[in-house]
C-alpha cells in the first residue's frame, strides 16, 4: 500500500498525542523577544532557535523589512530568472561577496535550497563527491539528485578522507568535497586546518556548508573556514540567512567566476520565486549589523561558554567542545520525551532530536544558544536540566 | 582476482556479529528485509567491506542492493 511507509511515523505522532507531548511543530503563540516566546499556550526562554546573534527581533531588521514592504510589497511572485530580481537582491549579493571577501554570489530562497541547489548542481554524472557522514539532510538530498558518485568519509575524520581521496587515483583532483563548518546536531566544528590539508595533497574543489557557523566564528564572523585561516582552500561556501541573520534564505559566495553560469544550472534557484523583498532588506540590515557589531559575537560565545560548561558541571554529556549548540545526548527514546516535556513545563523550549536526525541512534535534547540569552535565561536554563536529575528524569548514567 | 564466491565469503564472515536472528546466510539474503540491519548497521557494514578491500562503495549504487548477493557482485565491479 502506498501509505504503508508511514505507518510507523503515524505510531509515533499517536504516542506523542497520548502523552501530550508536541515536541515536532510545538505552535508558538506570541514572540516577546528574540530570547521568548509562548509556545504551547506557556511562557518558556527559547533555548532551540538557531537565532544566535538575536537579530530576528531586532528594531533595525524590523524597520528594514518594513520599509521594504512598503517600497516593493509583499513577494516578488516570481523566479530570479523571470521577474524576481529586485534590486534589493541585487545588492544583497554584492554585499554578502564583499562579506567574504570574494566577487561571486548567488542567493537563494532558503538555506536548504541554497545547500541542495548548489551539491545537485556542482557535481554531475561521472563526477565524484565525497561528503561527511553526518552532513544535513540538504546536501545528501543534493548529491542525491546530482547523479554524482556519492562517496562517505567519517564524520570530521581527515585521515578517513585522505583514505578515500587516494583511493580515487586520477578522480581526486576533480572531487567534490563536502564539509560543514559548526555541525547543528552536535555543535562540534569540523577541522577544517586537516581536511584543507587533505584537498592540497590530493586536489579536488572544497564546499564548505557555513549555515551555523557564519556569525558565529571567525575574526570578522565568516565562520568556521576564517576561523581556521583555510578560506583560500574553500572553492565554495554555502550559508543561511534564518540562523545568526535572523531572517529565511540561503547563498553560496565563490571566487569562482564560473558561479555566474552556474547560477542559471540551478533548478532551486530558478524554479522557485524569489525571497521577499522584506526579507533581504532585514538580511541586509543584519549583515550590516555583524559587520560592525563583533561584540554580538563575545556575548554569544560568552552564553555559550556559560551553558556548556554548566551543563558539563551537571556531568551531562555535552559534545567534546563549547559551541552555540549545546546537546545533551540520551540512549533512551521514552526518557528524552518526558524530559523535553519537563523542561518545557519548567519554562525551557529546546529542540528534542530523534534518529535519523540525530548523528548515531542516540536521542538529543538540543539546545542553541543566542547573544541575546541574558545570564539569568541561561542560569535558568541550567537550572531546568539540574531539576530533570532532581527528578530522577536524566542524570550521567542514563545519559549517552 | 577474487571470484564471485570469495566476495560472498568474506561478506557471511563480516555480518557475523550483525547476524543477531542467526539466520543461515546465503547470497539471496536481504540484507535490510532478512537480517534486519538498520541503515546505521548497514553503513558500517559497508565500511568493513571498503576498509577490507581497500575500495570506496559509492552511496548512490546502494539503492540496487537488496541481498549479500547484490552486494558481492557490486563489490566485484568496483575491485577489477
Amino acid at each position: 500500500m502506498l501509505f504503508d511507509k508511514f505507518q510507523a511515523m503515524a505510531d509515533f505522532q499517536a504516542e506523542l498525542a497520548e502523552r501530550d507531548v508536541t515536541p515536532f511543530g510545538a505552535v508558538t503563540q506570541e514572540i516577546l523577544s528574540a530570547t521568548e516566546g509562548m509556545v504551547q499556550g506557556r511562557k518558556v526562554i527559547l533555548a532551540g532557535t538557531n537565532n544566535y546573534l538575536g537579530l530576528s527581533y531586532d528594531p533595525r531588521c524590523v524597520k528594514a523589512a518594513q520599509d521594504a514592504a512598503a517600497r516593493w510589497g509583499t513577494g516578488t511572485t516570481g523566479s530570479r530568472l523571470a521577474n524576481g530580481s529586485f534590486a534589493e537582491h541585487q545588492a544583497l549579493e554584492s554585499e554578502i561577496a564583499d562579506f567574504y571577501g570574494v566577487d561571486h554570489a548567488i542567493v537563494f530562497s532558503t538555506g536548504y535550497a541554497a545547500t541542495m541547489g548548489m551539491c545537485s548542481t556542482l557535481a554531475g554524472p561521472g563526477d565524484v563527491i565525497l561528503m561527511d557522514a553526518d552532513s544535513h539532510a540538504s546536501i545528501y538530498s543534493g548529491v542525491k539528485l546530482s547523479g554524482a558518485d556519492v562517496i562517505r568519509f567519517k564524520h570530521s575524520d581527515p585521515e578517513d578522507l585522505a583514505k578515500r581521496m587516494r583511493r580515487l587515483g586520477d578522480r581526486a583532483g576533480q572531487a567534490l568535497i563536502i564539509a560543514e563548518g559548526i555541525y547543528s546536531m552536535l555543535g562540534d566544528v569540523a577541522p577544517l586546518q586537516d581536511i584543507a590539508a587533505v584537498k592540497r595533497e590530493y586536489g579536488g574543489y572544497l564546499l564548505l556548508d557555513e549555515a551555523h557557523s557564519m556569525g558565529a566564528l571567525g575574526a570578522s564572523g565568516r565562520g568556521a573556514a576564517q576561523a581556521a585561516g583555510i578560506e583560500a582552500d574553500v572553492d565554495f561556501t554555502v550559508g543561511t540567512f534564518s540562523k545568526s541573520l535572523g531572517a529565511i534564505g540561503g547563498f553560496c559566495v565563490s571566487r569562482h567566476t564560473e558561479l555566474e553560469a552556474i547560477r542559471f544550472c540551478i533548478s532551486a534557484y530558478i524554479f522557485t520565486a524569489s525571497s521577499s523583498p522584506s526579507v533581504i532588506a532585514s538580511t541586509r540590515e543584519a549583515l550590516r549589523i555583524i559587520r560592525q557589531e563583533p561584540e554580538l559575537r563575545d556575548k554569544l560565545w560568552d552564553n555559550a561558554n556559560r551553558l556548556y560548561h554548566g551543563l558539563q558541571s551537571l556531568g551531562l554529556p555535552v559534545g567534546p567542545t563549547a559551541s552555540p549548540v549545546v546537546a545533551v545526548e540520551m540512549e533512551d527514546r521514552s526518557r528524552t520525551i518526558d524530559c523535553w516535556k519537563a523542561l518545557m513545563e519548567a519554562g525551557v523550549y529546546v529542540n528534542l532530536v530523534i534518529p535519523p536526525a540525530s548523528p548515531s541512534t542516540n536521542f538529543l535534547l538540543r539546545n542553541s544558544v543566542s547573544a541575546a540569552h541574558s545570564s539569568e535565561q541561561i542560569d535558568t536554563i541550567i537550572a531546568a536540566y539540574a531539576d530533570l536529575q532532581h527528578a530522577g528524569l536524566i542524570n550521567p548514567t542514563q545519559a549517552a | 582476482m577474487t571470484d564471485y564466491q570469495e566476495y560472498l565469503n568474506f561478506l557471511y564472515s563480516a555480518l557475523e556479529s550483525q547476524n543477531k536472528k542467526n539466520l543461515v546466510l546465503s547470497e539471496d539474503t536481504a540484507l535490510v528485509a532478512d537480517i534486519g540491519l538498520s541503515s546505521l548497521e548497514v553503513m558500517e557494514f559497508i565500511e568493513k567491506i571498503e576498509d577490507h578491500f581497500d575500495i570506496s562503495i559509492p552511496l548512490n549504487i546502494l539503492p540496487d542492493v537488496n541481498t549479500i548477493g547484490d552486494l558481492a557482485r557490486k563489490v566485484r565491479e568496483l575491485n577489477l
